[in-house]
Parts: C-alpha cells; sequence; structure tokens
C-alpha cells in the first residue's frame, strides 16, 4: 500500500511451533485441545526446585531448518532467561536464546505472485518455550490460566527487513509455512497457533536509506491478516508522517473485527527483560554428525526437487514450483510418474485435473481417493492412445467414484477403448456429413467453425471414442474445397 | 539378673544413643543394640526437648516412625542398608512430598511440594528416616540464620550466639545431637561456615556432584547439596548415597561415584597441603588463624608436606559473588508471583498490585534486597559492567586454584575470619556481613569441593578449618579430614547442655 512518495520495509517474525512429541523442557505432552492444566507437570508449572532438561528433539528439528535454509547452524547455542511478570509464564522468566541461537544468518528465495523470485535474508532462528494461556472467559472478576501450552517448543524465524510490501510478507509467510511443512518439523496449523507471525512495520521516504521509526504488529494467525494488518498500518503511518506526526515505537494488535491496529505498549513501557545465559542448561553443541544425522533425516529439498523437475523431467518452471510447494503434492506427482513414465502428463493432471476435483471436495491430495498408481494408470492409457484425453477424463472420475480399481479395468468395462480403424471413423464420418448438408455447405462457403459442428456431432455418434486426430484428417479430406 | 542400680543398661544405652556418630548407630543397627524406631524416637524426643534452639522448621514425627517401623521391617527381612533406619533432617529447601517445603520464607509457609527432591528420595531409598527439616536463613540468602520468617536459630554451644547460615538449623540440630546428620546446601559457604561455627562436619562437594533436582534454586550455578554430620565418616556415608547422575537436572554430572568410606584410612604421606598467603591476613583474627594453623601442622605430622601457595583473586570474590548470585537470584525467586502457590496478599485490587504484595509480603528484606541487586546488575546498561565482569572475576578465581592445584593437592584454611558472633550483631549491616564470606565464595564460583571440620575452641566457640581440593577429590578430603579426626576429638566434644 505503500505509494510513490513512501516505501515500506518489513520484517518478520514467525513462531512456528516444532512439532515434537513432549515439550522443550519437560515431559509432558504438547497436544492441542486437552483440558486445561491437564499437560502440565511439574516443570511447566513452575514449581520450587524443578529444573529444565532440553529435549533434543527440537535441536534436530532446529538443525533440519538450518539445513533447509541452507542458514549457518550454531555449533555452540546457548539459552538465556528472559525475565518478566506474567500470569500465564510461570517462571517468571521465558527461556529463550539471544546470543547465541541455533541457526544463524542464512537466505530464502520467496516466490511472489507474479512467479518472480525474491531473495529474504533470515537474521536468525531460535528456540524458545510458549507461555501458557490467559482465560477470561467464565471467570468473573478473574482470570483463569492454561498452561498446557506452557513449555511447547517454538522455532522463533526471524527475518531481515527486506520486505516491501504487504504482498511479499505473505509471500515469504507461505514460503516459510510451506517449508516447515515439508521438512516435517511444524504442522502449519494457524488456527491452533501452530504458526504465529509479528510484522516488524516501518515506512521511508522512497530514496532514503534510513529505517524509519517501526511498529511490531503482534500474532498474526493467518495471511489474510498478515496482509491486511500491515497494509492498514502502512497507511496509518502515512497518514501521521504526512500530518507532520511521528510514529512511535510500540507493539500494536491487530483487530479483524474493527480492522485496526491497536498500541499494545509503548517502548517506554516495555520490559527490560535483563536476558543472562540460563545457569539450569548447559550450553547445546552440534558437531559434524550430528548435522549429518539431522540431514539423513531430511527429505530432499524443495530447492534441489525443483531443480531435478526442471532439468530431469523437462517439467516448466512453474509448473515445478506448483508441485513442490507441498511435499506430499510433489510425493503423489513423483509417484504418478514412476508409474506411468508420463512426467508431463503427470504435472498436468496432478496439478489441475486431480487439483481442481479436491479442491472441489475440499480434500488435501493425502486423501485424495485415487492413488497416484491409478492416475499413472490413465496417464499410460492416453500416452499411447487408448483413450482421449476427454475419455480419460471420465476415467478419472470413475476411479474416484470407485468404480474400478484401475484405468484398464474402467476401460474395459465401460468398453472406453478409443477407434482407431481408420474404416470404423470414415463411415461414422460419412454418416455425420450425409446427415447436416447444410453444414457442409456453409463450410464449403468459407465458414471455417463449422468444422467444430461435425467433431461434435462424430465424437457424440462414436461415444468419444474416436480418435480426435484421424477425425480431423479425414474430415478435412473429405471436406476439400 | 538386673543391674545393681536398678536401671536396665539397655535403657542407659538408649539414652545416651545420641552421643554416638552416625557410623556408630549404624553398627548399633546392625547389631540390634535398638530398632530404628527406638532411635528414631529418642532423637524426635530430643527435638521436642530443644525445640528452643529453634533448629527445626518442621518435626514430622508420624513420618519418621512410619519410616523407621519400614526400616525395620526391612533390617527384619535382610533388606538393609549401612544407612537403613538412621535418623536426619533435611534443610527446608529440599523438596519433602506431603511435607511443608518453606525455605525458611513466610512466601513458602502454606507450600507442601507434591515431588521429593532427588536427594530425598536418594536417601529415602537408602532408608534414611526424615525425622524434621531444618531452619535456614530464608532461601539460603544469609550467613547468620537470622534471615528466617521463623525466627533465629540458636547455637548450641552459646544460646545468644548465631549458628552461622544459611544452613544453620542443619548444623546447629547435628551440634545438639538432635539429628545425627542433616542434609545442607551451599552457595557460597552455607555448609561450611555454620559447621565451621557449631563444631560439626560438613561437606560440599564439586558442583555437579549432587542433584539439584528439587532443590529450591538460590543462585543455580553456586548452589550445591551437601551433608553436616558429626564426622567425616558420618559424611562419607551421606554423601556417597546422595550423590550421583540425575538425568532431570541438566547441570548434574555423568561420572561414577566413588566408595567415600572406603577410601577412609588412606595413607597421606606425601600428600602436598597448600597454605594460602591470602587466607591468612588481614581480617582473620588470631583465635581462628592458630588454631587453623596448628591443624595444619596436625596434617604435617602425618606426614603431609605444607606448601605456600597463593590465590591472588580471593578478595574479588566477594564482588563476583554478591554480583552472580543475586542476579540468578532475582530470576530463579521471580516464580514466587502469588498466582498459583505460596502467599497471596488479601484482595489484590490488580495484577500489579497482587504482585507487589504478595512479594512484598512474603519475602523478606535481604532476599528482597538481593532481588533488587540483582536485577540492577542485569538491567540494560549494566549487564557489561557488572554481570559480565563478574563472570570474568570468576574465571580469574577458578584460574588461581588451577594454579595452586598444580603445587598442592589441597588446601587448608580458616572458613571464617571468626567465631560464631552473637544475634543481632551483624544483622543491620549486610556488608559487613558479606565480607565474612571471603574464605568460602571462592570455592564456590570455581565448582570445587570443600570440608570444614572442628580444629579447636576459641573462649568456647567452636573454630573450623576448610580443606578445600580439585573437582571430584571429596574422597581425599573426607579421608584427610578423617585422618585429622583420628588424632584430635574436637569433633567429640558436645556442648554441656545437649551432651
Amino acid at each position: 500500500m505503500s505509494n510513490a512518495a513512501w516505501e515500506t520495509v518489513i520484517g518478520l517474525e514467525i513462531h512456528a511451533q516444532m512439532a515434537t512429541k513432549s515439550k522443550i523442557f519437560s515431559g509432558a505432552s504438547i497436544a492441542f485441545g486437552a483440558e486445561p492444566n491437564s499437560q502440565a507437570c511439574a516443570v511447566d508449572l513452575g514449581l520450587p526446585g524443578v529444573l529444565p532438561v532440553f529435549n533434543q528433539a527440537a535441536l534436530v528439528s532446529a538443525v533440519k531448518f538450518g539445513l533447509a535454509t541452507g542458514a549457518e547452524i550454531g555449533r555452540k547455542s546457548v539459552f538465556a532467561r528472559k525475565n518478566y511478570f506474567y500470569p500465564d509464564l510461570p517462571k517468571g522468566y521465558q527461556i529463550s536464546q539471544l546470543d547465541h541461537p541455533i541457526v544463524g544468518r542464512g537466505m530464502i528465495d520467496v516466490v511472489q505472485e507474479d512467479g518472480e523470485i525474491k531473495q529474504v535474508g533470515l537474521t536468525r532462528a531460535h528456540l524458545e518455550e510458549d507461555a501458557g494461556k490467559s482465560l477470561h472467559e467464565n471467570f468473573v472478576g478473574q482470570s483463569g490460566i492454561d498452561l498446557n501450552r506452557a513449555g511447547t517448543p517454538l522455532l522463533e524465524i526471524v527475518s531481515e527487513p527486506d520486505i516491501r510490501s504487504a504482498k511479499e510478507a505473505v509471500a515469504y509467510a507461505r514460503q516459510i509455512h510451506a517449508l516447515v511443512r515439508y521438512i516435517d518439523i511444524c504442522d502449519g496449523n494457524m488456527q491452533e497457533g501452530s504458526f504465529r507471525v509479528d510484522a516488524n512495520v516501518s515506512i521511508r521516504p522512497r530514496g532514503s536509506d534510513t529505517l524509519g521509526t517501526r511498529t511490531e504488529i503482534k500474532n498474526l494467525n493467518s495471511f489474510r491478516f498478515l496482509e491486511r494488518a500491515i497494509n492498514i498500518e502502512v497507511e496509518r503511518q502515512i497518514d501521521l508522517l504526512e500530518d507532520g506526526g511521528r510514529v512511535s515505537q510500540e507493539t500494536r494488535l491487530y483487530d479483524p473485527d474493527a480492522d485496526e491496529t491497536r498500541s499494545m505498549r509503548s517502548k517506554e513501557e516495555a520490559n527490560d527483560y535483563r536476558y543472562f545465559p540460563d545457569p539450569d542448561l548447559l550450553p547445546v553443541h552440534v558437531d559434524d554428525a550430528f548435522i549429518d544425522s539431522c540431514r539423513e533425516q531430511m527429505p530432499e529439498l524443495p530447492k534441489l526437487r525443483l531443480a531435478r523437475f526442471t532439468d530431469e523431467l523437462a517439467l516448466g518452471e512453474s509448473e515445478a514450483r506448483q508441485l513442490i510447494n507441498d511435499r506430499a503434492t510433489a510425493d503423489f506427482f513423483e509417484a504418478t510418474v514412476a508409474a506411468s513414465k508420463q512426467p508431463r502428463h503427470a504435472a498436468n493432471w496432478v496439478i489441475n485435473e486431480l487439483g481442481a476435483r479436491l479442491q472441489k471436495a475440499d480434500l488435501g491430495i493425502e486423501q485424495s481417493p485415487v492413488d497416484a498408481e491409478q492416475l499413472g494408470g490413465v496417464l499410460q492409457r492416453l500416452a499411447d492412445d487408448t483413450i482421449s484425453g476427454k475419455i480419460a477424463k471420465q476415467v478419472l472420475d470413475a476411479l474416484w467414484a470407485g468404480e474400478g480399481k484401475s484405468a484398464d479395468e474402467i476401460i474395459e468395462a465401460k468398453g472406453l477403448k478409443q477407434i482407431t480403424d481408420t474404416g470404423a471413423i470414415e463411415a461414422i464420418v460419412d454418416e455425420v456429413l450425409a446427415a447436416s448438408p447444410e453444414q457442409v455447405e456453409e463450410y464449403l462457403g468459407g465458414k471455417d467453425k463449422v468444422i467444430g459442428f461435425f467433431v461434435g456431432k462424430i465424437m457424440q455418434a462414436s461415444k468419444g471414442k474416436a480418435n480426435p486426430g484421424q477425425v480431423n484428417q479425414l474430415l478435412k479430406a473429405k471436406l476439400k474445397r | 539378673m538386673g543391674s545393681r542400680c536398678g536401671v536396665d543398661p539397655t535403657t542407659i544405652r538408649q539414652a545416651l544413643m545420641h552421643q554416638k556418630t552416625l557410623t556408630e548407630l549404624a553398627i548399633g543397627l546392625e547389631k540390634g543394640e535398638f530398632s530404628s524406631v527406638e532411635l528414631t524416637q529418642h532423637y524426635l524426643d530430643r527435638a521436642t526437648a530443644h525445640a528452643s534452639l529453634n533448629s527445626f522448621i518442621t518435626v514430622t514425627p508420624d513420618l519418621a516412625i512410619s519410616q523407621a517401623t519400614a526400616a525395620d521391617a526391612r533390617r527384619a527381612s535382610g533388606d538393609a542398608g549401612p544407612l537403613t533406619g538412621l535418623p536426619l533432617a533435611h534443610k527446608d529447601l529440599f523438596c519433602t512430598e506431603g511435607v511443608r517445603t518453606s525455605c525458611g520464607s513466610k512466601m513458602l509457609d502454606n507450600f507442601i511440594s507434591p515431588f521429593d527432591a532427588t536427594v530425598v528420595s536418594k536417601l529415602g531409598e537408602a532408608g534414611m528416616v526424615t525425622v524434621g527439616k531444618a531452619n535456614m536463613d530464608e532461601f539460603a540468602m544469609g550467613s547468620s540464620n537470622e534471615n528466617s520468617f521463623y525466627g533465629a536459630v540458636q547455637n548450641p554451644w552459646a544460646t545468644d550466639r548465631v549458628p552461622g547460615g544459611s544452613s544453620g538449623g542443619s548444623a546447629a540440630m547435628v551440634a545438639a545431637r538432635l539429628v545425627p546428620a542433616a542434609t545442607a546446601t551451599d552457595t557460597g559457604g552455607s555448609i561450611r561456615q555454620p559447621a565451621s561455627f557449631c563444631g560439626v562436619t560438613g561437606i560440599k562437594p564439586t558442583y555437579g556432584r549432587v542433584s539439584r533436582y528439587g532443590m529450591v534454586a538460590y543462585a543455580s550455578s553456586l548452589d550445591q547439596g551437601g551433608v553436616i554430620a558429626a564426622t567425616a565418616e558420618d559424611c562419607a556415608m551421606v554423601l556417597g548415597a546422595m550423590s550421583g547422575h540425575d538425568a532431570k537436572d541438566s547441570t548434574s554430572i555423568d561420572r561414577p561415584v566413588e566408595d567415600y568410606r572406603k577410601v577412609l584410612g588412606a595413607d597421606i604421606a606425601g600428600l602436598r597441603v597448600g597454605i594460602p598467603k591470602e587466607y591468612f591476613g588481614e581480617g582473620l583474627s588470631n583465635a581462628v588463624g592458630e588454631r587453623v594453623l596448628a591443624a595444619a601442622k596436625e596434617l604435617e605430622a602425618l606426614g603431609a608436606v605444607l606448601v605456600d601457595v597463593s590465590l591472588p583473586n580471593t578478595e574479588l570474590a566477594i564482588s563476583s559473588y554478591y554480583v552472580v548470585a543475586p542476579a540468578e537470584a532475582s530470576s530463579n525467586l521471580s516464580r514466587f508471583d502469588g498466582v498459583r502457590y505460596g502467599h497471596r496478599c488479601e484482595d489484590p485490587k490488580d495484577l500489579e498490585d497482587l504482585y507487589k504484595r504478595s512479594r512484598g509480603e512474603g519475602l523478606g528484606k535481604e532476599v528482597q534486597r538481593r532481588i533488587m541487586v540483582g536485577a540492577y546488575v542485569l538491567s540494560a546498561g549494566y549487564y557489561d559492567a557488572y554481570y559480565l565482569k563478574a563472570q570474568k572475576l570468576r574465571r580469574l578465581i577458578a584460574q588461581d586454584f588451577t594454579q595452586a592445584f598444580e603445587q598442592c593437592d589441597l588446601i587448608v584454611g580458616p572458613v571464617a575470619p571468626t567465631t560464631a558472633f552473637k544475634i543481632g550483631e551483624l544483622s543491620d549491616d549486610p556488608v559487613a556481613m558479606y565480607l565474612a564470606d571471603v574464605y568460602t565464595l571462592s570455592t564456590n564460583l570455581a565448582g570445587l569441593p570443600g570440608i570444614s571440620m572442628p580444629v579447636g575452641l576459641a573462649d568456647g566457640l567452636p573454630v573450623g578449618a576448610q580443606l578445600l581440593g580439585p573437582h571430584f577429590s571429596e574422597a581425599r578430603l573426607l579421608n584427610v579430614a578423617h585422618q585429622f579426626q583420628q588424632q584430635t576429638d574436637w569433633h567429640q566434644k558436645i556442648p554441656a547442655a545437649f551432651a
């Protein structure tokens, strides 16, 4: 929403909940939606005398993220205490990382809406524990505290202020969202708070290279809210500055109902967090062997897979990108190729034909009623001209409806095999032409479009089984002008 | 036939059980001279009789008798270990399931832990019997035990004097023979100094040797659990059972525990005993200095070689400690906010009021002072000047010891500059109290083990000496103290009123 005079500068902080079984410093479960305080053990409650023990599974997740983004891996990372009082923070401090994060600098290739690639710098990503939740409903004059979420492992992913618009911010956030799910370290569920975004937003006169005063919009839990919140915040800042005012550094909240951002606390009110290294936890050392073991547990990275899809499978760049965006889709595509040896068809059908049907049915590709083997079978028959494209779609529908186990079974049972016998097709062509003398006249008179009418009639008469190429050839030969 | 004076000799023997060391009591139980229930009841009676000493915050007779009964049953079934059936008290910052764990604070006056500290469960598994919880300076902050919500503890040698701190209750009750042993903790001298003031033996092991799980934290990087008992041999017994790696404490060290009792008696001929000149300079009272040097001479007589060493950064330990410890404490004590457990003020008008009044009412003056200091040294703009600098000093202090231990196998020195001072004498002068910690603080900053043992009396008050060794030299320290105690009888002295 920046205009000709102002440039928007955005950096994002993303909190991705690590999909570990237990909490980052205790053995309690992190499953969502349990009865309040049923998943908070003595450590999570911050009882006197308890001590944290670092969950190595969270370390593996963080290292995987570092590897996936090509970022530096902190060989020695240090947990630090961030001290502040809040009822949902049981110890009066949050265990986080400050000076020595587990993941250092990196660079992310962000594919934007127009397909252009923009590089966004990664400042760092560090591990920390989540706080609990304050519950303000159903408690007259009091608040309740649910500490189930306290101690849930988070990876806070901090970008450089390289983002220049709300749309870019959304593209970047989507990219990170896809990546953490791709490498299976976060379920990405935004409604449940597994993936939350804070946006640091400032504006400056176009051409300036100094940063303006920023505001931080906290806890955006959908991409739509992220885009909207940034746009209205930028407008607010432009209005302020153009009216001769100043932006004050503060934390703001986006209210989707009122569609506005509101001040939460100013810099002056901000806490002095009195960070210091947590003496209860030893520094975390990561060596080559550990990094290698994390690498071995990772799937082929999207970037490498993209290159393989475009180079080895000769897919177009945008097609390949649509496939690798989501690991399950890419896996499905590869299985379809393996079953059909038809990468181009497979790409087209996975994205368009199957994709559309899944979207309509509101299903993920993991729940597809047609598996990759079955789709591969359809594409094989398409490629060897047993069926036409149109029939192939019917076969897909039949598989979807569970009318058969394989494409061949359905083609056989429904008699959908394409007619390639020239004699048989010629007979149908003659029949159609004889029945449509007016149209023949029109065509001979120069009206090319009428050819479509004939093709339609012929396909109808052959129940779609006539080979369209042969039909065209025969028509043109018989209607020579 | 009964005895001539008409009193059953067993009764007499049992009446004097408390004069025995833990080691002797173990033999008595083993031989069946008395049962654990008899022994435990005897100590419980003494605790009641000497309640005015104020060394207990909580006495747990029901728990103790049921544990003693179980211990006797265990012995009857042939399943007893060396510690089974022996009573002890836990410093009131070790969490005990179902029993109040107050840390000497109003804040936790109503707090009952749902779990046992690792130390408590390990000693419980060994069959030891918990007779109660020992008084202490609030949250282990203090050197006199005057900072307890439950009142000052009296020194059994002179009831108008302090027992030292912070484990003042533990030391006083062992000195008065109200228990044969008590757990304690040492963050800057809190085992060794009260042991010295009360004429008993106390060992602070290497940082990481004893699990801190369930030991309510004062300063996490300095706190270490240990034990106070009459003799080094007694300490060896208990320390062996409470030590060891604990997966629940990330700073606990995975290293086998030696059999501390087995090495007692090993020859110390040729052992190099370092005398650091900085521990015998200005500020040390003559009475203490003379007796500590005499103890060194005693070790020499046993074949040890005395060598002069230097710990040049000793004085910096005070400033380093009184930055690092409050910094960690300010954060460790943040959880006491009145929200989930502990003291909560009446009718808070809002969240800030809840915090301010709950903490203001629940935490004592010295604790508040250290929280303020700690918050200050960690705050933006002061962190580098105070906290980081203190950490640098800490490394220098550790280096001093590393260099000294190239020339000697252990160090001997005073524990405190004076004998026990009077209750109230220093309580208005916190800095004077801090300065008196000069000989003990650096051990904690370097994570080293140290043992305090009685080496004499001055004007009827006990004088202690400490032996300091390299990391994991507990066996050596215990053996040297034991050898010393084979030649001397200071550790056998019991204040007359408690004999």
